[in-house]
């Protein structure tokens, strides 16, 4: 069997299991990153987002086979040079509550403000990530935060 | 007094660093107990250089317990909440002189009824304040100061001359001196400096990372990952099962059956019977699942579909021959019926409802010989403490429980049923694993929200004015196979026969009758105010609207003179009409009820309600154009007396708004041929940011003693929704949820 050769937070790394398995349970079964959460399977929550290449992409609908020299990066990748600004804004604005979504919500946040550096309340409303808790008001406070923290750093 | 101070006596000891720990002490015959699991949680400790670490006690499900619990022990202690490291304790029990030998060595540690607040408020408080007190003894002494003439700041004992030391310096002595047994004098509110004030989610930053640990985190070297096919048919069982194939697929190591729970054994375990597939990864068990060729027996329940229990309902409630139970009579309705001038009747439908937390359920377990390790979102870790036990045999004090954050609860976590199945298929092979749900899974196998029609009819004089009120439910009653229910009323969690108007109206009467289904139901957040606002409320503003009064006024008419009734449910024992108008009245006035000139098609509604101690308010501001309500403002009014953290508070009920407002607009799970017809989230639409709005929440300071305030923002939701959509477009919703009923 070919094995995928793919890039995972920055790091190469090669698969040789079940090409079908989707990206989500390779990454909380067998690299031991559980920051990527399940909640559907069927690409209708967005708790499993990942970024691929840059871009916001639900992890629980990619087959292993379609990652060959693919960059995934994931939540526990999103801060590792200090607190990317939706983190720090995502703190302030205190928006988690149980937090079982806010790992895929901060992934499409993160993709968001990358295309649409100053979203307004419909871009936000793009995002169709799942909150079970509710913390809808508080995550489109925090966009609009981390937005404006973005801004100030671009500036100074 | 709770079962922390009763019980067990709290003990402090030294560190190796030269600090202290406070935790709860065990009786001296249990020192060889004690050494071996008190483990490294404690209440506090204070080391030299180190953050002064808080145990958190409760079962966090999203409510935010984990940073309010340890509130109320930093602020006795006095310590800066920035000095603050909080961490989660385990389920523990020790042993006691109690009739079964064992006590929580904690106090409560489950979430269910919005208890932890009011709970731990005096108990929690006096952790931190005794601790305080043998600081402060141990500065006295190095000072030679009587103890008077010190105070305490941010961690340190202030002397009057003003030296001052810090609590680190002072540990290794107080570890040594004697803790108060008796309660110790408390602040009072106007001194607190961390009850009261905003407060971030204490772990915020693990959850942002992704570094925080849910139940279905649990990574324990060598594990399996197990996944059941459940018999889709309530009390069902297995017909033929063929695991040949399951076990070729490539990782997957046994085939395990499950059996069908006996709803007679008086003890709950799983909900169904099934065919569990243990494997390597997850990925395996699933395609090992897939595999299995397994046909199922339907079961007694198998012809069953919610359309027909609402008919069921419908007869019950049309049949003059009924006979309902008697949960609260005032005066004399049927008289006040034969003399009406008029009387007004509308009927109200609820549908079952399904939690859907967003961690789908699961659980970690290992068990050894006379001991268990189980690993698991919970919000009854106790249950699962008992469940365990009597599935095993295993003494309680050797099973350990670890309680990582759950992805929300919602009343689903109360049972354990996940966890009597790890169990089960435990036992069979032998080796550690954890069981995994998918989200169909737990869509199809949940503890329902029950379902029924509830009947009000008012009656009202010549004049207009209120004479009597009848509240008739029929519904698939909270009672399911549940021992302890044994001797509940029948309407439990299903009528609030206490809540208003009752004891507002001086004929009034509250009538119940249970309908058999096969579901099981469970409890749904806010069970029984969330189950009875809706008709409540909605039928106060019908009677308004038909005696042509508004419904604000109607409704403060109706409350009277600010007072305190009995009210029998959880929550009680009193209910306050001053309370419920004050919340009432605020949202009124913070949406400009009657004050603002509203745009053409707008209208305003609005809905008051007592849950568990706590008294909400909901105003909304609508439309509906083409088919869609749109709700333009949303206010939300909370009343749950002394707020231990308003940002914690404000949290609650904008997410309970939101899961109102979801649950009001788009949620029901249906039966057909005796199964779930739902799978996943594209037939159970949860609201998504497009739709969600904002939620404007004033939360009113009182004095009263804190109710806690998980579950106190959503039952008014609804009505508040659809009293809206009456004012604005003239069209009374009276079934949940509203779907597409405006299209027409
Ligand atoms: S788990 Fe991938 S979108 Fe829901
Ligand atoms: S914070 Fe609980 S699901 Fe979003």
């Amino acid at each position: 069997m070919m094995s995928t050769v793919f890039s995972l937070n920055g790091t190469k790394v090669a698969f040789d299991g079940d090409p079908d398995m989707p990206l989500l349970w390779y990454l909380r079964d067998h690299a031991g990153l559980t920051g990527t959460k399940y909640g559907c399977g069927i690409a209708a929550c967005g708790a499993c987002t990942v970024h691929v290449d840059g871009s916001a992409a639900r992890s629980c609908v990619l087959p292993m086979q379609s990652l060959a020299g693919k960059n995934i990066s994931t939540i526990e990748n999103l801060g590792a040079n200090g607190l990317h600004a939706v983190q720090r804004a995502w703190i302030e604005e205190d928006v988690p509550q149980c937090g079982y979504c806010q790992a895929g919500q901060l992934m499409a946040a993160a993709d968001l403000l990358k295309r649409v550096p100053v979203p307004s309340d419909s871009d936000i409303a793009t995002i169709s990530n799942l909150c079970r808790c509710g913390t809808y008001p508080r995550i489109r406070k925090a966009i609009h935060r981390a937005a404006a923290m973005l801004r100030e750093e671009a500036d100074a | 007094m709770s079962t922390l101070s009763r019980r067990a006596f709290m003990q402090l000891s030294a560190t190796a660093l030269g600090g202290l720990v406070f935790n709860v002490g065990f009786p001296a015959r249990a020192k060889a107990f004690a050494d071996r699991v008190q483990g490294p949680w404690v209440f506090v400790r204070i080391d030299p250089d180190q953050p002064i670490v808080i145990g958190a006690r409760g079962a966090e499900i999203g409510q935010g317990v984990k940073t309010s619990l340890p509130m109320l022990i930093a602020e006795e202690l006095d310590v800066g909440w920035p000095q603050v490291k909080v961490e989660q304790l385990p389920y523990a029990l020790i042993p006691a002189e109690t009739e079964a030998g064992i006590a929580a060595k904690y106090g409560p540690q489950g979430a269910g009824g919005s208890t932890s607040i009011p709970d731990g408020f005096e108990e929690l408080r006096q952790v931190g304040a005794k601790l305080r007190r043998v600081l402060m003894q141990a500065a006295a002494e190095r000072w030679q100061t009587p103890i008077e003439a010190l105070s305490t700041r941010d961690g340190r004992v202030l002397h009057a001359d003003g030296r001052e030391i810090a609590y680190a310096q002072l540990a290794a002595r107080a570890a040594e001196l004697p803790i108060s047994e008796d309660p110790v004098a408390l602040k009072s509110a106007k001194d607190f400096r961390i009850i009261g004030k905003a407060t971030r989610v204490a772990d915020a930053e693990d959850i942002v990372t992704g570094r925080a640990t849910f139940g279905i985190d649990a990574r324990v070297d060598g594990a399996l990952v197990a996944m059941i096919a459940r018999c889709p048919y309530f009390e069902g069982d297995i017909e033929s099962l063929d695991g040949r194939a399951a076990l070729a697929v490539p990782g997957v190591r046994h085939v395990v059956r499950i059996p069908r729970p006996d709803p007679d054994k008086g003890l709950v375990t799983n909900l169904a019977a099934g065919v569990a597939v243990v494997a390597d990864d997850t990925w395996s068990a699933k395609k090992g699942r897939d595999a299995l060729k397994v046909t199922w027996k339907r079961g007694p329940w198998s012809g069953d579909s919610s359309a027909a229990l609402e008919q069921k309902a419908l007869r019950a409630l049309d049949d003059p021959g009924s006979s309902f139970d008697d949960a609260r009579s005032d005066g004399d309705f049927a008289a006040a019926r034969a003399s009406a001038a008029r009387v007004i009747e509308a009927d109200y439908f609820m549908p079952f409802l399904a939690h859907c937390t967003m961690e789908p359920q699961n659980a970690f377990i290992d068990l050894r010989e006379d001991s268990a390790l189980l690993i698991a979102s919970m919000q009854s870790p106790g249950g699962a403490s008992r469940m365990i036990n009597a599935m095993t045999g295993i003494n309680r004090l050797n099973i350990d429980i670890r309680m990582p954050r759950a992805g929300g609860g919602f009343g689903r976590r109360l049972e354990n049923d996940f966890v009597a199945e790890a169990v089960h298929i435990a036992k069979a092979i032998g080796k550690p694993l954890r069981l995994i749900w998918t989200r169909e899974d737990d869509m199809q196998n949940d503890w329902y929200r029950p379902s029924g029609v509830h009947r009000l009819a008012a009656t009202l004089d010549e004049n207009g004015a209120l004479t009597g009120w009848s509240h008739r439910a029929a519904a698939s009653d909270r009672r399911f196979r549940l021992p302890d229910f044994a001797d509940a009323s029948s309407w439990i969690a299903c009528l609030d026969p206490d809540a208003f108007p009752a004891g507002c109206i001086a004929n009034y009467q509250a009538e119940f009758m249970p309908l058999e289904f096969g579901l099981a139901r469970g409890w749904w957040r806010g069970p029984l105010p969330s189950f009875t606002a809706f008709a409540i409320q909605s039928f106060v503003d019908e009677i308004a609207a038909a005696a042509g009064q508004d419904p604000l006024a109607f409704r403060l008419k109706l409350l009277g003179e600010a007072r305190e009734m009995p009210y029998s449910d959880h929550g009680g024992p009193t209910i306050h009409t001053g309370r419920l108008a004050g919340v009432l009245k605020r949202a009124a006035n913070e949406i400009g009820y009657g004050i603002n000139t509203l745009p053409e098609g707008h209208g305003i509604g609005m809905a008051v309600h007592f849950v568990f101690g706590g008294y909400t308010a909901h105003a909304m501001q609508v439309s509906v154009r083409e088919g869609r309500v749109r709700v333009h403002r949303c206010v939300c009014v909370t009343d749950v007396g002394q707020v231990v953290n308003p940002l914690g508070v404000e949290a609650q009920m904008m997410g309970a708004t939101i899961d109102g407002l979801s649950t009001a607009l788009n949620l029901q799970i249906t039966v057909h041929d005796g199964k779930i017809e739902q799978g996943n989230f594209p037939d159970y639409p949860l609201l998504r940011m497009a739709d969600a709005p904002d939620v404007e929440v004033h939360i009113l300071h009182t004095e009263f003693a804190p109710s806690g305030a998980g579950e106190m923002g959503i039952p008014t939701v609804a009505p508040a929704l659809t009293n809206a959509i009456f004012a604005a477009s003239g069209k009374r919703i009276r079934r949940l949820p509203i779907g597409n009923q405006l299209q027409s």
